[in-house]
């Protein structure tokens, strides 16, 4: 799964504000969902071509990210190829295959795989850490409705901070419990769940036990909420975001116009 | 009645880019009733190599006997091997779960399969041999202080009656007199029950007072084994793999190069107490 | 200048029962009385549950005094609006390495202290530097703590409270997760922290060997201050501290069992060297 992955690398998407590169996700995605002509699908090829150019991210790495849906994909093709109403070609048994049938199907594949695509290219050139300061300035204008932003944004980050580390958790009291003779995998669901027990139970004390030490940390060192912080990497937009807020924008006036059109 | 490796290596992610050689061509022979200190720098492959021998890991080359059998034999009984060797990792308090002391010092032999009665047995016997007070028995473990945690931890694994006892760094975080309460009842579980036990510690000097041998390990591999006194001796190579010996033999080596007619072998403050008395002619 | 100022200090829990009655009072620490003068290396010392970790909060204003009065840098720590400045002052490293790294990124994780307490970013950017200049963790800024071993992560545990740029750094059993060479790392570094930048240090620990170098010594136990002291005058009551769960280094004890046996050996012999150079002088008389 390449979706929440970072690739390291220096390029023109790397070095984007990820406020832009958010935005430009949302209308990209906005924009696929648009276009519904032969040309409309050349054009976001085209326009999603160049970006994967860009971004150096190896194209290898692009497709990998499409194999943890690629059983979704063929059903979803399937049901659309063979249940979509209209002027029969073949038909056997409830099935019909129709030219509205492989066009939908078509359509929708490409969507999804772009879809897919977009939003990889996204996370492969954004550190997650990027990623919460962006929604933590971009959403900023949340906290005229009393939403805590900056909060919400500083238990994300701590959050990937910890995935890991209670990932080797987990994996440690698995291994103490299977050493006192548990079996993580045996007998039904209930018996399945039950085995739980044990994993689970330690594994909340030590997430609460960290919490409580993370918050005294925290505090110890002068943490107050978002108030009154300042910010060792504040956002600041360059050029290169005002043009790309441009090219974005320009990209989805024009799926709209295309998806007007054709 | 052993543990024999022979050849045994382990790579974590074999054939990918993320290979890592964490074992390299280990040779041990462990025999029973022994007491063996394993040391190693952070990192060195010593927790890798303790959990081989219980089938946590699953070396990627070469064999491991158990009692003469191969464990990786499809017909080997990997669950028993389980409760032949038990194993205390570090911080074991982090794995206690039960709703109290006693059910959770059960869940071993539980899973054992044995009889209720026998079960309970195991249960109170563990926790004598780790002096747990009995009314501690039905006090919810977090409520435990952090030595009586570790403690309720260790019997857990006592109970269901190992022949052979790992334990990684099982004084880690414990004050002086906890460190010598735990090391104590490992010594017990020893001398009366006959245990093997594998110590993995980081401090040189429990390991001089306690263990009968060393087996020392860098880089994946078997760099010393022998009695502690052997060991020591290489105490300037110790130190180029991130190691030391325990205090007193610098100590003596000191004492030597100062011009004094002392055995620098001692390795405890016992021998090195009547060894300076020797050489006093007290 | 008295950079901590402790007059009976006291701390007591109350505990209640599931219907909220109070249950149990229990007394943390009582009558506390410890202080320290700036640029001084303190060390505290006591058993797990002897009461030096709550002290050590005290200092950092994480919990309140609930009798007698602390100062610290000449504020008093029961009046809440000195909270914030009492952190300032006073910085604290935890046992856990793992637990008081907050962000994912190294330099990051030092800026959060400078940016809490509002420095502005240029200014951070320059903290940041020399903290974790001062303490070498500076080439693995770009670094994830994830890879870093323990010793290294309370490097830059230490960074992040530099960077606050305190007077007084409280650090509470920060070997206690650590192998023998992190042990070293972090007693290396708080020593040169104590040395060069003339911050003053409280070392609360249970690892004998750790407190040789300290200027004064406090032991605890059930709450109180038991003994006190400089690690001489601590480390030859040999016995009193074995009853109070602590020990004494291996040279110590070594020195203290060939003085039961008749040699000619002051109490509290703390090195090796100084060890030789007496059972050289006993050589010499004969």
């Amino acid at each position: 799964m390449t979706l929440g992955q970072y690739y390291p690398a220096d390029s023109v998407l790397h070095r984007l504000d990820p406020r832009v590169k958010l935005l430009a996700t949302l209308l990209y995605i906005i924009g696929i969902f648009c276009i519904d002509s032969p040309i409309g699908v050349v054009f976001v090829t085209v326009c999603l071509a160049s970006l994967i150019f860009l971004s150096k991210v190896p194209f290898s790495f692009m497709v990998r990210g499409l194999k943890g849906i690629m059983v979704l994909l063929i059903i979803a093709a399937f049901f659309n190829l063979l249940m979509t109403p209209g002027v029969p070609i073949v038909s056997f048994w409830i099935f019909k295959l129709t030219w509205e049938g492989i066009k939908n199907a078509a359509l929708m594949t490409i969507r999804m795989v772009y879809l897919i695509m977009g939003t990889s290219l996204l996370t492969l050139t954004t550190t997650p850490n990027a990623l919460t300061d962006g929604l933590e300035k971009g959403l900023s204008f949340m906290n005229f409705f009393k939403v805590p932003v900056s909060e919400i944004a500083m238990m994300m980050s701590i959050a990937l901070r910890f995935i890991p580390i209670l990932i080797e958790e987990t994996d440690k009291i698995m291994k103490a419990q299977m050493a006192r003779g548990a079996s993580f995998d045996k007998g039904n669901l209930i018996q399945k769940a039950k085995s739980m027990v044990p994993l689970l139970v330690p594994l909340f004390v030590s997430a609460f036990r960290r919490a409580y030490e993370l918050a005294n940390a925290m505090e110890a060192r002068c943490y107050n909420g978002g108030e009154g912080r300042t910010k060792m990497k504040p956002l600041r937009y360059k050029r290169n975001d005002y043009i790309s807020y441009g090219v974005a924008g320009s990209f989805f006036l024009i799926c709209i116009v295309l998806g007007i059109m054709f | 009645m052993s543990i024999i490796f022979d050849h045994v290596a382990f790579k974590y992610n074999p054939g990918t880019t993320y290979e890592n050689t964490a074992l390299d061509d280990i040779n041990l022979k462990i025999d029973d009733g022994e007491f063996i200190g394993i040391i190693g720098h952070t990192g060195s492959g010593k927790s890798t190599l303790i959990q081989h021998m219980n089938g946590l890991e699953k070396a990627t080359s070469g064999t491991i006997y158990y009692n003469g059998q191969d464990i990786y034999d499809s017909d080997f009984d990997m669950a028993s091997l389980r409760t032949e060797v038990g194993m205390v990792f570090q911080y074991p308090e982090n794995q206690l779960f039960g709703t109290t002391v006693y059910e959770d010092v059960c869940f071993g032999p539980k899973n054992q399969g044995l009889d209720g009665k026998e079960i309970s047995l195991r249960a109170f016997e563990a926790l004598r041999a780790v002096h747990l007070p009995e009314e501690l028995c039905d006090v919810s473990p977090f409520e435990l202080s952090g030595g009586q945690k570790r403690k309720a931890a260790i019997a857990g694994v006592i109970a269901m009656k190992p022949s052979v006892l790992i334990l990684d760094e099982p004084t880690a975080g414990l004050d002086p007199a906890g460190r010598d309460e735990i090391l104590n009842l490992i010594k017990e579980l020893h001398e009366k029950n006959g245990v093997t036990i594998i110590l993995v510690s980081h401090s040189m000097e429990d390991v001089a007072n306690y263990v009968d041998r060393i087996v020392c390990i860098d880089k994946g591999h078997i760099k010393y084994d022998g009695t502690p006194r052997e060991v020591f001796k290489n105490y300037k190579e110790l130190e180029e793999i991130g190691l030391s010996a325990p205090q007193v033999t610098y100590l003596m080596h000191d004492l030597k190069r100062a011009g004094f007619h002392v055995d620098t072998d001692c390795i405890t403050i016992e021998e090195a107490r009547n060894e300076i008395l020797r050489c006093f002619g007290i | 200048m008295k950079i901590i100022e402790a007059n009976n200090l006291s701390h007591e829990y109350i505990q209640h029962d599931e219907e909220g009655n109070v249950e149990n009072i229990i007394t943390a620490i009582s009558d506390v009385n410890i202080s320290v003068e700036k640029g001084q290396f303190i060390a505290i010392l006591g058993h797990n549950g002897s009461g030096k970790s709550t002290f050590a909060k005290h200092i950092n204003a994480l919990i309140h005094p609930t009798g007698g009065t602390l100062y610290v840098g000449g504020m008093d720590a029961k009046d809440p609006s000195n909270t914030f400045p009492i952190r300032k002052k006073a910085g604290m490293v935890f046992q856990n390495p793992d637990n008081q790294i907050i962000a994912s990124v190294i330099e990051e994780d030092v800026g959060f202290g400078p940016e809490n307490i509002g420095v502005p970013t240029d200014e951070i950017w320059e903290r940041v530097e020399k903290s974790l200049r001062m303490v070498g963790m500076w080439d693995y800024r770009k670094q994830s703590p994830n890879r870093l071993s323990g010793g290294q992560k309370q490097r830059v545990a230490i960074a992040g409270v530099m960077a606050m740029e305190p007077e007084c750094i409280v650090l509470d059993e920060p070997t206690a997760m650590l192998d023998p060479d992190g042990r070293a790392e972090v007693i290396r570094a708080s020593h040169e922290l104590n040395q060069k930048k003339g911050i003053t240090i409280i070392l609360i620990t249970h690892y004998m060997e750790e407190v040789v170098g300290a200027d004064y010594v406090y032991v605890m136990d059930k709450g109180n201050v038991v003994m006190e002291g400089i690690p001489r005058d601590i480390f030859s009551e040999v016995d009193k501290l074995k009853s109070l769960r602590l020990d004494v280094p291996q040279v110590t004890l070594l020195a203290h069992e060939l003085k039961k046996a008749g040699l000619d050996i002051a109490d509290g012999v703390l090195t090796r060297e100084a060890l030789v150079e007496i059972l050289r002088g006993i050589r010499g008389e004969e």
